[in-house]
């Protein structure tokens, strides 16, 4: 139990600060994914399986979408450098 | 010195999580109101899943009051993005070309299973975890995705907001519907018909399956309006844009 | 090497993702990124939540056919906090789609998406709008700025008398 919370919440963080530094918009908006993913996981382990289906389905499915596709839009979508 | 005060605002919201996060007994939490909803729940409500019970029966105005904050946001994208200056060079949105032969077919096997999940997924919504919230959200990208590998034909707007309305004025409805049997708005009915069967089984918890089938199709005609409303804006990246803007490198 | 308190994990995730989440909304000026950060911040608000409604050796509040009648011996979990996090993850998502409504159209307006760029344009055109010609910025210190800014705003203003 211990060790599958230090690991998610170690993925969390991590993807959390490479929300916030990475200078590439869509792998920032990817890594905004996984911290809902890693979240969805703390939420499954904390025993709130409603709360974890929510997280996974809209923090990790619908929300990286729409940036996405806001990222498309406004012409910052660049996979390259 | 905007880098220093932020910094300095950051650490003193991690010093007061701490403080509280030290003062709160991890595990131990005294819980008066969800034990009590706890204790009486089962025997009221008649739902397995007690956190469908507080969402629609000991909380239905916050989920009520929930759906028209949905519905603001809704509105204020479709205002602020529906203005005419984003759609004058509208030419080139249907210009683009389909996706992928592999990404349509895919799309198209994918749509009807995700449908079913959805309804599954609400219709269970007071037995097991999951409910209208979850499944709206995978009726929604159901809904969506086969506009977005094909932007020739893309939803109609028409129906979403049909959809909408009918769905929150069900909500409403089977809200007032407790007025009939002198109980308060929002009240789960146990009617002859409906929703009598033994706690756990999918005709039990009363009106609560319509409410969650209303949420449902609330959120899902929502979030597909939402992503529709998004998908159909046009590029704005800075070679079609105003002259004057200021260029970021 | 021995591992922490569970306990001391789970709150520092969510302080950590709450405090990231700020600290990137405060830092950062680029306006996507702040919608980012603020997707972080109430991450970590909604993780702390659940966590006070958390309890040792709690289940999941659903109840299973095999519990039903002795529905007093087991220990559940807080439900109410679970309902508000679920609730507030759903609004999240309209909080954002809105954000990314209004960034579109900022870069639709202003063609760009740096905060000071865009508060330099934004109080120029306010300025304009008012015509007054002292357009008083806190963040445009510089003499050689103010200047150029009340240049365009007077240039505005005699098109406008023109009109």
């Amino acid at each position: 139990m211990i060790w599958i919370v230090s690991i998610a919440v170690l993925v969390m963080l991590a993807a959390a600060v490479a929300v916030m530094v990475l200078p590439n918009m869509v792998a920032a908006v990817a890594a905004s994914s996984v911290v809902s993913l890693a979240l969805a996981v703390l939420f499954a382990l904390m025993k709130a399986p409603d709360v974890a289906m929510t997280e996974a389905a809209i923090g990790a499915g619908l929300s990286g979408l729409l940036l996405a596709m806001g990222l498309k839009r406004l012409g910052l979508w660049r996979l390259e450098d | 010195m905007r880098n220093v005060s932020g910094l300095l605002f950051a650490g003193g919201l991690a010093f007061l999580l701490l403080v509280l996060a030290s003062q709160l007994p991890y595990g131990h939490t005294a819980m008066t109101l969800g034990g009590a909803i706890l204790a009486h729940a089962p025997g009221e409500v008649h739902t397995a899943n007690i956190v469908a019970a507080v969402l629609l029966a000991y909380r239905g105005i916050d989920t009520l009051g929930e759906l028209s904050i949905l519905f603001t946001a809704a509105a204020g994208v479709g205002l602020i993005l529906g203005h005419s200056s984003l759609r004058s060079n509208n030419v080139q949105q249907s210009e683009q070309a389909e996706s992928g032969f592999i990404t349509t077919r895919a799309v198209d096997l994918l749509m009807p299973l995700l449908i079913v999940v959805g309804f599954y997924i609400i219709f269970y919504g007071h037995v097991t975890p999951g409910g209208g919230f979850q499944g709206g959200v995978i009726l929604a990208i159901a809904f969506f995705l086969p506009a977005l590998v094909r932007p020739g034909n893309p939803i109609d707007h028409g129906l979403i907001t049909l959809l909408e309305g009918l769905a929150g004025g069900g909500f409403i409805l089977v809200g007032l519907w407790a007025l009939w049997y002198d109980k308060p708005f929002l009240q789960p009915i146990f009617d002859s018909f409906l929703g009598t069967g033994p706690l756990g089984s999918l005709w039990s918890a009363g009106t609560l399956p319509l409410l969650y089938l209303a949420v449902g199709l609330k959120v899902g005609a929502e979030l597909a309006g939402l992503l529709v409303t998004v998908v159909d804006v046009p590029d704005l990246s800075n070679e079609n844009s105003d002259s004057n803007a200021v260029n970021k490198k | 090497m021995s591992m922490p308190a569970i306990e001391v994990v789970l709150y520092t995730g969510a302080i950590g993702l709450s405090v990231i989440g700020l600290a990137g909304l405060l830092l950062h000026n680029n306006v996507f990124r702040m919608l980012l950060a603020l997707v972080m911040l109430e991450a970590g608000v909604n993780l702390l939540l659940i966590l006070a409604g958390f309890r040792l050796a709690g289940v999941a509040p659903i109840i299973l056919p095999e519990q039903m009648h002795n529905l007093s011996a087991i220990t559940m979990n807080d439900p109410v906090p679970q309902a508000l996090v679920l609730t507030a993850i759903v609004i999240g998502v309209g909080v954002q789609a809105l954000g990314l409504a209004l960034i579109m159209r900022i870069k639709a307006q202003y063609g760009t998406l740096n905060m000071l760029k865009i508060r330099e344009q934004l109080e120029f055109d306010l300025a304009a709008q008012a015509e007054v010609t002292t357009p008083v910025s806190a963040h445009s210190p510089g003499s050689l700025a103010q200047g150029r800014v009340r240049q365009r705003v007077s240039e505005a203003i005699t098109q406008k008398d023109e009109q």
